[in-house]
Formats: structure tokens, C-alpha cells, sequence
């Protein structure tokens, strides 16, 4: 009886190890996220929404997964510097301007980015402060 | 005798109910400051009535270059608020909170909508116009007004009792606050709701239906 206890603890002990091997990256993640989303809920909510539907004509959705997906290096650009002109999202014009972020730092636009583009619909997974930096270097 | 007593407690019990249901409705108060002012009745005596704070006569242009004024809002009730254009902080959310009781009270005429700009600078009727247009309510049923900084600043703090400020160490140049003020068919001030808040916002929606009835009467 006392093996089969023992036994038994040790096996769930290894597999809490391995488990948490695992999700460690994950766990980064979601870090990135909760931290994305608080950000979120400062600087961005009161235009794009609580559920990332936009406002109307006036700022866009954050919905449109295809304009997510191929404009993903260009989001840390807009957030850092704005953006302003013509842009085309879920098959709709709009033509506004949104403000610089310019006081947030690459770490912060890190997790905003996770968070927007792990939520509303969209699941691309980790972006780091390094990206980043990078997409930062090629702002038109 | 028992029998008796129960009978007694039910019909005061009954006649409590009655009573209480026959009170006035739940009524809005009148906010701002008052004075008490002696009137000449009919008969020729004297009495004193309270006055009450109304919004006084304004002349400012809409988002069609017309001219609007208090006529505009005659036997209307509305909801006043201060913004800019370009705002990006408080300006959105208490135009979405204001959007979703628009929407609401779409097709009732007695339901109006007036935001003033205070970025007397570059809101020109154009702009706003604009902005109405992207914002889906464009119409004459939600007023976008634009006028002098003295004019508007004045109306702002002496009788919406809404803080406007032109700041120049703002990022955004205006500091203000996002009361949505109520006004009724007297011109009096009947509530004041924090825009961006969406438990006062949704309290603004369960008043409006009080002050129609209050006027249906």
C-alpha cells in the first residue's frame, strides 16, 4: 500500500515538472497578455472599443484577422508613432487619424501587440520586445 | 375578537398599500442653483417661488453652417456634452456611450442630442460635420455646435456647469470633463452623468423615460 502511494506521488510530481517545462513559453505568453490587455484598457479601449469593434467610421476594429496577420510588423509603428490616411480593414475605408504612443516602451507595445492579436478572434501567439525593436527600425 | 383584529391589520395593511401607490412617480430632481423670488399673482397679492437655473438664450452654428439656438430644442428634452474632434481620450467613449441612446430614442422626436466643440481652432462646421458623418449620426436630431472660445467656454462653466479649459501643457491642447448633462422641456438641468462611466450611463438611460412621462402629465 505504501509503494502504491509513494509511487503514485512521485509520478505526479514528474509529470507537474514536465507540465510545467512545457508551458513555460506559454506562460510567457500569458503574461504578455494580461499585461496587453491592461494597456489596452488605458491607451487604446476608448476608441477601438471594449470588444475591439472600432467606433463606427471613426477608429477601425481590431477584428479583421487578414489585415492583422499582414500587417503585423506595421502595428508597433502605428502604436510608437500613429498613424494617419486611408487604411482598408474588414472592407472598409477609413480615414482617420490615430495618436502616437510615443512614451510606451518596446516591452509595453510588445504585449499590446500579443494581446490584440491573440484576442477578438485572432490567435497568432508570442511576439517579443526584440520584434519589436526591429519593426520599429522600418517605419515609413 | 381574534377574527376581528386580523381583519383590522389586513385593511390597514391594504389602505398602507393604497396610500403609498397613490405618491407621486419617481421624479428627477432640479439641479444647479436656485433663488427665491417674489411674484405678482392675478389677484394682485405677492408670493415667493423658487426660480430655478435654465439654460439662457445661445446662438452657435451646427455641423451644416446653420445657425441653431434654443428654439431648436424647443419642447425637446437633450442631452449636452463638451468635446473635440480630435480628442482621443474621453471624447470617444462618451460618444459611444451617447451613440447607444441615440440609437435607442432614434425615432422618438421629443429625444434631441447637442455636443458642443471647444476646440474653437479647428472644429469649424466642416470638421464636425465630418466627424458626424464618421460617428453615423448626422441629422438634425444630434446638434454638433460651434462657436466663439467665449461663448461656448461661458455656457459651458456658467450653465451646463461643465470645466473647460484651453491648456497648452495638455498633449492634446483642452482639458475638460465628460458630463452628460440632461435638459429638460423647461431648459432646467435634471441630471449630470459621467460619459465614461457605464453605470452613470446607464443610469442617464433609465432617467430619460422619468422626464418624458414627467412631461406626458
Amino acid at each position: 500500500m505504501r509503494k502504491l502511494v509513494l509511487s503514485t506521488l512521485f509520478l505526479i510530481t514528474i509529470a507537474t515538472m514536465i507540465y510545467s517545462c512545457q508551458s513555460s513559453e506559454q506562460l510567457k505568453q500569458d503574461i504578455y497578455y494580461a499585461n496587453g490587455r491592461d494597456l489596452y484598457i488605458k491607451h487604446c479601449q476608448n476608441c477601438h472599443g471594449s470588444k475591439g469593434e472600432g467606433l463606427n467610421a471613426l477608429a477601425p476594429p481590431l477584428t479583421d484577422t487578414v489585415f492583422l496577420k499582414e500587417n503585423k510588423e506595421k502595428i508597433a509603428c502605428f502604436i510608437k508613432n500613429g498613424a494617419s490616411g486611408p487604411i482598408t480593414v474588414n472592407g472598409k475605408k477609413y480615414d482617420g487619424k490615430m495618436p502616437d504612443f510615443a512614451t510606451l516602451a518596446n516591452i509595453d507595445i510588445a504585449q499590446i501587440v500579443v494581446y490584440i492579436t491573440n484576442t477578438y478572434g485572432n490567435k497568432q501567439g508570442m511576439y517579443t520586445p526584440e520584434q519589436i525593436a526591429e519593426d520599429l527600425k522600418n517605419c515609413r | 375578537m381574534k377574527f376581528n383584529r386580523s381583519i383590522l391589520s389586513a385593511f390597514l395593511f391594504g389602505s398602507v398599500v393604497f396610500l403609498a401607490s397613490c405618491q407621486d412617480q419617481k421624479k428627477l430632481p432640479i439641479l444647479g442653483p436656485r433663488e427665491a423670488a417674489t411674484i405678482k399673482n392675478a389677484d394682485g397679492s405677492t408670493s415667493v417661488d423658487t426660480v430655478y437655473k435654465t439654460i439662457p438664450a445661445f446662438s452657435f452654428l451646427n455641423q451644416d453652417s446653420v445657425y441653431i439656438n434654443n428654439d431648436t430644442f424647443k419642447d425637446k428634452i437633450y442631452i449636452a456634452d463638451f468635446f473635440f474632434t480630435s480628442c482621443t481620450t474621453i471624447c470617444p467613449t462618451m460618444h459611444r456611450s451617447m451613440k447607444t441612446i441615440f440609437d435607442k430614442y432614434k425615432d422618438n422626436p421629443d429625444v434631441m442630442f447637442l455636443s458642443h466643440t471647444i476646440d474653437f481652432k479647428y472644429d469649424h462646421p466642416s470638421v464636425l460635420k465630418k466627424y458626424a458623418q464618421k460617428l453615423g449620426v448626422d441629422g438634425p436630431k444630434w446638434q454638433f455646435a460651434y462657436g466663439s472660445k467665449d461663448s461656448i467656454y461661458k455656457i459651458a462653466e456658467k450653465d451646463y456647469l461643465v470645466a473647460v479649459i484651453e491648456d497648452s501643457t495638455a498633449k492634446e491642447g483642452y482639458v475638460h470633463q465628460g458630463w452628460l448633462i440632461l435638459i429638460d422641456k423647461q431648459k432646467r438641468i435634471r441630471g449630470a452623468y459621467d460619459g465614461t462611466n457605464p453605470e452613470q450611463v446607464a443610469q442617464l438611460t433609465r432617467d430619460i423615460p422619468v422626464l418624458l412621462a414627467e412631461d406626458k402629465k
